[in-house]
């Protein structure tokens, strides 16, 4: 019996860790969700929609929003968007940084290549704040990990974008977002109705483009996720089998010396 | 240490062995006699050594990696997650390695408030250990500060600050400590300095902390004294080797969830915001393992009496040994102190979540009532407790069964 | 009978415990040694693309190739046919100037002294091509050893030339 309620106890602690992270003294609407692949114990990239969510981060995002900590050959690594290596230069080729200084002590561009980090649209933040009205657009290498509710705020946050109620103000350059903390956000809707043109033909609503991005973003903050997930599967099986292996052992020892341990 | 008379069976053994006697030691840590009605709680040693060397070889691996400097940190980090072979496996296990040592620790500690460990002669045994959650928390407080994200800067910049509530001497001090006006780059690269450090001094502490327990030998479920050796007891190696290591096995699959499926759950979201010196984030939390402590300060509505208060109730956990008036070791024999126990359980508890949430309204009286119980438990109710309460009468050992003519019944539950 | 049979069972069982872990000791090293090798980053730089179009004949450019310098040089005529020239029995680290320079203008290699690490001086020593200051080894148009006390000739580093202009190296 009291054994039973120190397990109880026990996983009444472990319970409550876990509930440390839903806190929140304000109100917030609940999330929009969506059954995103990389879910779960077994969860995976969509490799087709990392390629689209791709193509909507550079060809959407890109203008405002930086992602310094990737490199372009990140997009042919395993377990990402799998770009081909040849896919990749192409990719890297259309960009152009900033090398240098050379043997005449200049600075100079060229075009990118696979090595490089993702080219910024500011050279810095100050830049990126003056030029989006005081707001700076974060960069968003880590950002789905960044923000209470991961993947689903941000979903929710791309798609939430609606008339603000009559009891609210808005200034200019202000927008109301029904997920937003507080509600108001400086970023204007960045999602309309076939914006671009998917490369697979795939239609270009906001709810496609928006599970795209979210699924780029979602890798680009865990590139290693399904390598964990699956060498995880590997570590805990065999720590199962070792357990069971020395629950037997122990009780083999232990019944030298007792009739009943 | 104990009148061992261990002989090596080789000769090289024999000649080794009476330059650096580390056979000898061997033997007396293989033989060392323990009680055998040791139940789980007891491995939380065992699994706490494995945690304390698991922490410095994953540490020492990533400090290969890591660049303490404000402007690379937070990059340095990213680049040890992305491009070092296994790096995001080394991180993840380290981070989520912290929170497991303090789980740990907590139950180790709990064990030996319900079974009396800390009393006569183990008093000791537990200041050491005191010592060591000190110096851990201190440890885990640093480690958090050098990712360099916005938890980092703004949870250093929060403690560090509770200095300048010292009279007269407080600017000077948190400036000393900061190495400048605000927290910085001078202040994380000394962070890492010591982060590097107090892990070892840990473990000197952790070797005394055994030695200390290898005199008296160990408490028991019972709490009654054991003879050693004898039937009452077995030798270390191999009965409580195999059940530590089963022990550990299934702590490690715990861990092993974290580390592979839930590797963010136990931090913050906010530590993945570069740290900003100019937006404080909307709410400050330290790590869970240290929100007791939290809530514990900000109960007081005074800077200098909360800081006071925080480390009185780390305080009051040293001078344990001798508020705890009771001669009964064990809660199995004293069922009254076994309720407050429990109570004491709750408050804890209690105390952890308010330190999550913001310390106003309902919150904050609900933290200050926890506060005051907790100091109430030591100093006052457990004084009381050691004299007046009503005990069962104890076994006279282990294995024999309690006295034939006694009428108490409820001894195994 | 049974107690024959308890201790095999009893063996078997730790045997089988032992072997399992010591399958679980290893998984759980190799990370961490591993983690030391060349990490993604680095191994990303393992090639470089140079622009050769402004080299004369007879002038070299150094390049930073995996952290070590690389002499590209452009051979006159003369150096090239005393290159040619020399017999193999001369030669403390027997290679043929053709080996080394497959376009024969053009002579891509490791700046780096095989003795002791140095990076040889350009256009000094008695053999028209590389002197090494540290411990006065000399080498010749080819980049061969040929007096001191480096044991091998300068390495050539795997390259080619992906247009005219233009070498890829590594």
């Amino acid at each position: 019996m009291k054994n039973i309620l120190k397990s109880i106890f026990v996983i009444f602690v472990l319970s409550n860790l876990c509930a440390f992270n839903v806190f929140s003294s304000e109100e917030t609407n609940k999330l929009l969700s969506n059954d995103w692949s990389f879910k779960g114990f077994t969860g995976k990239f969509d490799r087709a929609s990392l390629q689209r969510g791709y193509q909507v981060y550079t060809e959407v995002c890109a203008s405002c929003h930086s992602m310094k900590l990737l490199s372009y050959r990140n997009l042919a690594e395993e377990g990402g968007p799998e770009f081909s290596e040849d896919q990749v230069k192409a990719i890297a080729s259309n960009f152009e940084v900033t090398d240098g200084p050379n043997n005449d002590g200049e600075m100079f561009t060229r075009p990118a290549k696979p090595s490089d980090n993702f080219i910024k649209p500011y050279q810095n933040v100050q830049e990126a704040t003056v030029s989006n009205g005081g707001a700076y657009p974060p960069d968003m290498s880590v950002l789905v990990k960044a923000r209470s509710g991961g993947a689903d705020y941000i979903y929710s946050l791309l798609l939430g974008y609606d008339d603000s109620p009559s009891n609210i103000q808005l200034d200019d350059g202000v927008y109301y977002n029904t997920y937003m903390l507080g509600n108001k956000i400086m970023m204007p809707n960045p999602l309309s109705e076939d914006l671009i043109e998917y490369n697979d033909g795939t239609k270009a609503t906001n709810e496609q483009m928006a599970k795209d991005v979210v699924t780029f973003l979602a890798w680009a903050a865990e590139p290693h996720l399904e390598a964990r997930h699956r060498i995880g599967f590997k570590a805990i099986v065999y720590l199962i089998i070792l357990t069971l292996l020395a629950y037997f052992s122990m009780k083999r020892l232990w019944s030298r010396i007792e009739p009943k341990v | 240490m104990s009148d061992h008379n261990y002989v090596p069976s080789s000769k090289l053994g024999k000649w080794f062995n009476d330059r650096l006697p580390l056979l000898s030691l061997s033997s007396h840590l293989r033989e060392y006699p323990t009680p055998k009605n040791l139940n789980y709680w007891w491995t939380f040693g065992g699994i706490l050594t494995f945690c304390l060397m698991a922490q410095i070889i994953t540490g020492i691996v990533l400090a290969m990696h890591y660049v303490a400097h404000a402007d690379l940190a937070f990059d340095s980090v990213e680049h040890i997650m992305r491009d070092v072979n296994y790096g995001w496996l080394i991180r993840y296990f380290h981070a989520n390695g912290s929170s497991m040592f303090f789980l740990a620790v907590y139950i180790h500690i709990f064990r030996s408030l319900y079974y009396g460990s800390h009393k006569s002669p183990r008093e000791v045994i537990w200041i050491i250990g005191m010592i060591i959650y000190f110096l851990m928390m201190m440890t885990a407080f640093m480690g958090y500060v050098l990712p360099w994200g916005q938890m980092s800067f703004w949870a250093a910049t929060v403690i560090t600050n509770l200095f300048s509530a010292v009279p007269f001497i407080g600017e000077s001090i948190t400036n000393w400590l900061w190495g400048g006006f605000a927290v910085g780059n001078p202040t994380l690269t000394r962070f890492y300095s010591l982060h590097y450090l107090f892990p070892f001094l840990i473990l000197g502490l952790v070797i005394l902390h055994i030695w200390a327990l290898h005199i008296p030998g160990n408490n028991n479920p019972i709490g009654i004294d054991v003879k050693k050796p004898s039937k009452d007891t077995v030798p270390f190696h191999p009965y409580i080797v195999i059940k530590d290591l089963f022990a550990l096995l299934i702590f490690l699959i715990l861990f092993a969830f974290f580390v592979f499926y839930a590797p963010n759950l136990l931090g913050h979201p906010d530590n993945y915001i570069e740290a900003n010196p100019l937006v404080t984030p909307t709410h400050i939390v330290p790590e869970w393992y240290l929100l007791p402590f939290y809530a514990i300060l900000r109960s007081v509505p005074d800077k200098l009496l909360g800081v006071i208060a925080m480390f009185a109730s780390i305080f009051v956990l040293v001078i344990l040994p001798w508020l705890d008036t009771s001669k009964i070791r064990s809660a199995v024999f004293r069922p009254m102190y076994r309720q407050f126990y429990w109570i004491l359980v709750v408050d804890v508890l209690l105390l952890g979540y308010m330190g999550a949430m913001p310390a106003e309204g309902t919150y904050l009286l609900i933290a200050r009532v926890a506060t005051s119980y907790y100091f109430i438990h030591f100093l006052i109710i457990l004084p009381i407790l050691g004299h007046k309460e009503k005990t069962i009468p104890l076994p006279l050992s282990i294995t024999e069964p309690v006295l034939e003519d006694s009428t108490n019944k409820e001894l195994n539950n | 009978m049974s107690d024959q049979k308890k201790p095999k069972r009893r063996d078997f069982l730790f045997t089988a415990s032992y072997a399992i872990g010591a399958v679980g000791v290893g998984a759980a090293v190799w990370p961490l040694v591993d983690q030391m090798n060349p990490d993604n980053s680095v191994k990303a730089l393992a090639s470089t693309e140079v622009d050769v179009s402004s080299v004369e004949v007879g002038k070299s450019i150094t390049v930073l190739w995996r952290g070590k310098p690389v002499f590209i040089k452009r051979r006159t005529q003369e150096e090239i046919a005393e290159a040619r020239a020399v017999k193999l029995d001369d030669l403390k680290h027997p290679e043929k100037d053709e080996d080394r320079a497959k376009n024969p203008e053009w002579l891509v290699m490791l700046g780096v002294c095989t003795h002791l690490g140095c990076v040889p001086l350009s256009d000094k020593g008695d053999y028209n091509g590389w002197f090494c200051p540290c411990h006065g080894s000399h080498y010749d148009t080819s980049g061969r050893i040929r007096k001191g006390p480096a044991p091998k000739n300068m390495e050539i580093p795997k390259y080619e030339f992906v247009n005219d202009n233009t070498i890829k190296i590594g």
